[in-house]
C-alpha cells in the first residue's frame, strides 16, 4: 500500500495522537451514554481490513450520483480517484489540496484546521480515522471557506449493492466570516454496509451554515453532526431525514453550540421507520453564558410504519444565557389516519394516500435542496427506497 | 340513483343508524334534518366509507353496484362525493396537486386521459371564477391554517372540479356566517343539474333557504321518522325538533 510519503511532521503527531486515543478508549460500547442504543458489536467484531485500490463497479457507481455542472471529486475507498474526478470547471479562488498534494504549502489551512474543529477524546471512530489518515481507509474532508465566500459541497456516500463494508468518514468544516456554506449529504451505502459518519463544523461572526442529510442505505448508521457558532451573528440550519426498514438502525446525535451572541439555528430531523427498524435522535443544544439573544429551534419527528419499529428521541437543551428563545419539539406517531381517510374519499388509494403523506413528511427536508439537478436525484432514490421499504412492510 | 334499504351502523360498540330507508332519484336533492345525535353525520360518513362506521346490517346500492362493498377511494372514483363536516389539515401537501392527483384518478377510472398540468389549470381557474374563491387557495397545503369558512369553501371547491354524481354534504354550513354560507350554497346551486343528486345534512334549516331541498326527512334516533316536502322544514323550524320522534311521526 502507498502511504504518504513525506508526512509533515505536524501531520504525523495528529495521527500518533489520534492513535494513542483510540488505542485507550477503544470501540464505544452501550454503556456509554452517547451510544446506548446503538450496539456497534458488528463492526468491532467484523475486524474489517483496510481496503485498497478501486473496484469494478466504481466508475458506474460514481457517474450514477454525478452532478452536471459541478466540481467531482471521486474518493474510493478512501482514497482520491483522478480518473473519476471533474474538477474541469474549478472557479477562481477555489483550491482543492489533498495532502499528497505537491503543491500544497502553508496557506491551505490543513495544518491550521485538519483534525482541529472536532474533539478526539469525544469522538472514538473519528479518531479512528485520522490514526489512519492517509493510510488508505479514511475519508477526510477539510473544508477551509474563507471569509464572504460561498460554496456549496455535496457528498454522496454509496458502495456496491449488497457489499459488507464498513465506512468511517469524517468532514471538518471552516465556515470564516460572512461565509455561506451549503453542506449536503447523501448517505446511500448498501444495504448491509455501516456507516459512521462524524460532520463538525465551526461558524465564524456573520457566516451561515446548512448541513442537510439524507439517510436511505446501511444496516447500521451512525451520524454525528456538531457546529459550534463561534462568532456573533452566525446562523445555522442542521437538517435531515432519514428511512429505514428490516431490522436497520439509524442513530444522528446532533450537537449544536452556541457560543457567541445573536446567533440563530433551526433543526428539524424527520425519520420514516418501518419493519422492525430502530432510530435514535439525540440532539443537544448549548446555550453558553455569553450566548444571549439566542434563537434556536430544535424539531425532531419519527414516523413509525409498523407496529416494531422504534425510536429513541432525547432532546438535550443545556441554557446558561437567560435572554434566549429556545424551542423544542418531539412527535412519534403513526400515519394520521383521519388525513389518510380524508384522501381516499376524494379517490386516491390508500397506497396513494399514504405516499402523498409519507412525501409530503419528508417534503420539508427535501425542499432545502437547492441544486436542481442533486435534489432530482436525492428524491429520486429517497422515494424509490421508500417506495420498497414500505411495500415490503405493508 | 341510491337505495338505502334499513340501514343499521355501529360506532364504537354503539348502534347509532338504526334502520335507515332512503331512496334518492337522479337529479333530486334531500334534506337530512334532525337533533343532535340523532344519526344525521353517521349516515353522511356511513356512505362515504368510514373506517370508523361500521355496517352492521342492511343494503346500498348505487348506480345498480353494491356501494358498501366499495373502498372509500373507489366510491369517490365511482362519483360519490362527501364534503366534510371537519375537512382535514394536511400539511406539505399542496391543494392543487392534490386534486390533480383526486381528478385523475377519477378520470383514469372513467377512461379517460389524466389532464396535465395546464389544462388541469383551465378547468380549475373556471371553477374558482365561479365560486368566487381567491387563486392563493390553490397555492396552500390542503386546508392548513384555513379558516372555518375557508375550509368548507375549499370543500365546495373540491367538489365542484371533481364533478360527482351524487354528493354528500355533512354540515357543511356548521359554524359558518352568512356570506360564507351564501358561498357554499351558490356553489351547490350552481351544480344543480338533472344529472346529479344531492344529500345535504344539516340541524338547521337556515342552508335550505338558499339550497332548497326537493325532499326533507327527519331523523330521530337512527331512524327517519318524518319525510316531507320543502315545507317539512319550515314547520320544524318554527316548532323546533322536539316532538318529532318516532311515536310523534305516527300520530
Amino acid at each position: 500500500m502507498e502511504t504518504l510519503v513525506q508526512a509533515p511532521a505536524w501531520l504525523r503527531e495528529r495521527r500518533e495522537q489520534a492513535s494513542r486515543r483510540f488505542a485507550e478508549v477503544g470501540f464505544p460500547t452501550t454503556r456509554q451514554e452517547d451510544w446506548r442504543f446503538t450496539n456497534i458489536a458488528p463492526i468491532a467484531d467484523a475486524k474489517f481490513a483496510l481496503a485498497e485500490g478501486s473496484f469494478a463497479q466504481a466508475p458506474a457507481l460514481i457517474s450514477s450520483v454525478a452532478v452536471p455542472g459541478s466540481l467531482r471529486l471521486a474518493i474510493v475507498n478512501g482514497q482520491f480517484a483522478a480518473g473519476l474526478s471533474d474538477l474541469s470547471a474549478m472557479p477562481k479562488g477555489v483550491r482543492i489540496a489533498g495532502l499528497r498534494d505537491g503543491a500544497r504549502d502553508g496557506t491551505d489551512g490543513l495544518e491550521q484546521h485538519l483534525g482541529k474543529v472536532f474533539n478526539i477524546d469525544a469522538h472514538p471512530f473519528a479518531a479512528l480515522n485520522t490514526s489512519l489518515l492517509d493510510d488508505g481507509v479514511a475519508i477526510f474532508v477539510l473544508v477551509v471557506a474563507g471569509a464572504h465566500s460561498q460554496v456549496r459541497i455535496a457528498q454522496t456516500f454509496i458502495g456496491a449493492a449488497d457489499s459488507v463494508y464498513f465506512n468511517n468518514a469524517v468532514a471538518e468544516i471552516v465556515v470564516g466570516e460572512g461565509a455561506i456554506v451549503d453542506y449536503y449529504t447523501d448517505q446511500r451505502e448498501s444495504e448491509r454496509a455501516y456507516h459512521v459518519a462524524n460532520i463538525q463544523a465551526h461558524v465564524e461572526a456573520k457566516g451561515v451554515f446548512a448541513s442537510h442529510a439524507f439517510s436511505t442505505g446501511a444496516k447500521i448508521q451512525r451520524h454525528d453532526i456538531g457546529i459550534g457558532l463561534k462568532g456573533e451573528g452566525a446562523d445555522c440550519t442542521m437538517n435531515g431525514v432519514y428511512l429505514a426498514d428490516d431490522e436497520k438502525l439509524m442513530d444522528t446525535h446532533t450537537s449544536l453550540d452556541h457560543a457567541m451572541p445573536h446567533c440563530t439555528s433551526h433543526e428539524i430531523y424527520k425519520g420514516i421507520l418501518a419493519g422492525k427498524a430502530k432510530a435514535v435522535f439525540n440532539g443537544r443544544i448549548i446555550v453558553r453564558l455569553d450566548a444571549q439573544k439566542t434563537d434556536a429551534k430544535q424539531t425532531n419527528r419519527a414516523l413509525l410504519l409498523s407496529d416494531e419499529a422504534t425510536i429513541n428521541s432525547n432532546p438535550q437543551l443545556e441554557i446558561f444565557a437567560d435572554d434566549v428563545k429556545c424551542t423544542h419539539g418531539a412527535a412519534v406517531g403513526q400515519l394520521d389516519e383521519e388525513a389518510m381517510f380524508y384522501l381516499q374519499a376524494r379517490g386516491l388509494t390508500r397506497t396513494e394516500a399514504r405516499d402523498m403523506l409519507l412525501h409530503a413528511f419528508a417534503g420539508e427536508v427535501l425542499d432545502g435542496l437547492k441544486i436542481p439537478a442533486l435534489r432530482e436525484q436525492i428524491e429520486t432514490n429517497f422515494f424509490n427506497t421508500l417506495a420498497r421499504d414500505v411495500a415490503l412492510t405493508a | 340513483m341510491l337505495q338505502v334499504k334499513n340501514l343499521k351502523v355501529r360506532v364504537e360498540d354503539r348502534e347509532i343508524l338504526k334502520g335507515i330507508n332512503l331512496t334518492v332519484n337522479t337529479g333530486e336533492v334531500h334534506a337530512i334534518m334532525g337533533p343532535n345525535g340523532s344519526g344525521k353525520s353517521t349516515l353522511a360518513r356511513a356512505l362515504s366509507g368510514h373506517p370508523g362506521y361500521e355496517v352492521t346490517e342492511g343494503q346500498v346500492v348505487y348506480d345498480g353496484k353494491d356501494l358498501l362493498d366499495m373502498d372509500p377511494d373507489e366510491r369517490a372514483r365511482e362519483g360519490v362525493f362527501m364534503a366534510f363536516q371537519y375537512p382535514v389539515e394536511i400539511p406539505g401537501v399542496n391543494n392543487a396537486y392534490f386534486l390533480k392527483a383526486a381528478l385523475n384518478a377519477k378520470r383514469k377510472q372513467q377512461g379517460l386521459d389524466e389532464l396535465d398540468a395546464i389544462d388541469f389549470m383551465k378547468v380549475v381557474k373556471e371553477k374558482l371564477k365561479v365560486l368566487h374563491i381567491d387563486d392563493s387557495m390553490l397555492l396552500r397545503s390542503v386546508n392548513e391554517g384555513f379558516s372555518g369558512g375557508e375550509k368548507k369553501r375549499n370543500e365546495i371547491f373540491h367538489m365542484a372540479v371533481l364533478e360527482p354524481a351524487l354528493a354528500v354534504l355533512d354540515e357543511t354550513d356548521s359554524g359558518l356566517d352568512i356570506d360564507a354560507l351564501r358561498v357554499v350554497a351558490d356553489g351547490v346551486n350552481a351544480m344543480r343539474s338533472p344529472d346529479r343528486s344531492f344529500i345535504v345534512v344539516t340541524h338547521y334549516q337556515r342552508l335550505l333557504n338558499y339550497i332548497v331541498p326537493d325532499f326533507v326527512h327527519v331523523l330521530s334516533d337512527g331512524k327517519i321518522v318524518r319525510s316531507g316536502g320543502r315545507e317539512l322544514a319550515l314547520e320544524l323550524e318554527e316548532k323546533g325538533y322536539a316532538g318529532q320522534t318516532a311515536a310523534g311521526a305516527r300520530q
